[in-house]
């Protein structure tokens, strides 16, 4: 089965929109899931139900929020595009940013279990071996988390490239700029006589988001003897 | 002085007052548990910070209360051996025995000299399992990977947890002969908790009862 030209470019802009989401989410993801699994401070739990929000929100209110803070007339887009003449609206930045958001849930969980699941006592043990706190991070803590944070990457990849509903809300569909995956599929169904799109363009969808399914249980499991789940 | 210690803990509700001084050589905490001989070794490795007092070892202030001294974990160069070993289960056994030679400083004061892994490990007769994973080891091979990673760290003084107790008794007269040779090598004070009155007749050079 073979994609046509620009379906191929509509793999390689999901590709490139997810791939930016989740490498601007990941310090975000990181630091949020070490304040969550490590913090003790008042309004933790808000902050956790914060984080969760993208999770059980509409995608469409997601989406909209967006609008509102980023568009040209909201506080952070209009500040963007004063300072940086940045505007995300319309543009496949903007989509990166919308999978950024409605990724964030899955990449935190995902690296807070493996935080979680890091012996407080190893890191005591290095102290005692003449490791500072960023030693300590560095050469054990990082190294016994990354399976899992890496599962939570492949995990917001997944997710990245499935969102549909908050990007619309916020970017449109624009073929070439914001038009990613699953908006390919929805323009494709609109169409009399898209049906082979379709097909070919859930048949991607499916084997992209299984094998990275696939991959993030793996590495959950690696990290975690067999145990944990990120699901 | 090797190790003096006038501290009070706080463990749960309760505040336990702990306050001994030793001489060189090894000295074994023993008392019933629950009594902070744990703790006692937490604090004095700075992993558990005493409600009040003063630890002193080897001249060099670790904790004073009162004059605001409270020195973090790694500048104490203390030599720990955990009752629960945690040996790092990323690292093979050669990384697992010089994560602390690696960080320790040229000239830590009164540290024992350096020692090489292959002397250590000889020593501690781990030269064949250099290469293997922490969990593939028994216990009797992890704690002398324990010992032997404490002793790379350039340690000033050893703290020592139950060294023996989950040791068969063939290779627990094995490993109180390598800490008595550890002693009389390498002349470091040993602060070492015990509930076996045996062991604690055979090793220590003076009991505290807390």
């Amino acid at each position: 089965m073979l994609l046509s030209a620009g379906e191929w470019g509509v793999v390689a802009l999901s590709a490139k929109v997810s791939a930016v989401a989740i490498l601007g989410a990941l310090p975000v993801a990181f630091a949020l899931a070490w304040l969550l699994a490590r913090g003790r401070f008042a309004g933790r739990v808000l902050l956790d139900g914060l984080v969760h929000l993208p999770l059980v929100l509409p995608p469409v209110v997601i989406g909209w929020m967006l609008l509102i803070a980023f568009g040209p007339t909201g506080i952070v887009g209009g500040w963007l595009e004063r300072v940086a003449g940045v505007t995300l609206l319309f543009r496949w930045t903007g989509a990166a940013l919308a999978a950024a958001v409605m990724a964030l849930p899955l990449m935190v969980r995902a690296i807070r279990l493996s935080l979680e699941a890091v012996d407080p006592r190893l890191e005591q043990a290095a102290r005692t071996l003449g490791a500072g706190r960023w030693t300590t991070f560095v050469r054990v803590t990082l190294p016994l988390c990354a399976p899992g944070v890496l599962a939570g990457v492949v995990l917001g990849f997944a997710r990245s490239l499935g969102e549909f509903g908050a990007t619309i809300t916020f970017v449109s569909n624009i073929p070439g700029q914001t038009q990613t995956l699953p908006l390919a599929i929805y323009a494709a169904l609109q169409v009399p006589g898209g049906d082979a799109a379709v097909w070919r363009l859930a048949l991607v969808s499916v084997v992209l988001s299984l094998g990275a399914l696939v991959v993030s249980e793996g590495l959950a499991r690696w990290q975690g003897g067999g145990r944990a789940h990120v699901l | 002085m090797s190790f003096e210690v006038d501290i009070v803990l706080e463990r749960g509700a309760r505040e336990i007052a702990v306050r001994f001084a030793a001489g060189a050589g090894i000295t074994a905490l023993v008392g019933p548990s629950g009594q902070g001989k744990t703790s006692t070794l937490d604090a004095v490795a700075g992993l558990l910070r005493p409600r009040a007092g003063r630890i002193v070892v080897g001249g060099v202030t670790l904790f004073d209360a009162t004059a605001g001294v409270n020195l973090a974990p790694e500048a104490r160069c203390a030599g720990y051996v955990f009752q629960d070993l945690r040996l790092f289960p990323h690292l093979n056994v050669r990384d697992n025995l010089l994560f602390g030679a690696r960080l320790a400083g040229e000239e830590a004061p009164g540290a024992a000299r350096r020692l090489s892994l292959e002397e250590v490990a000889g020593f501690l007769d781990i030269a064949p399992l250099l290469a293997r994973r922490p969990r593939t080891l028994s216990g009797g091979e992890a704690q002398r990977v324990a010992i032997g990673r404490a002793l790379l760290r350039r340690p000033r003084f050893l703290l020592m947890d139950e060294p023996l107790t989950a040791l068969d008794p063939a290779r627990r007269d094995a490993v109180i002969e390598r800490i008595a040779a550890i002693r009389d090598r390498f002349g470091l004070p040993v602060l070492m908790v015990s509930h076996q009155q045996a062991d604690v007749a055979r090793l220590a050079d003076q009991v505290v009862e807390i």
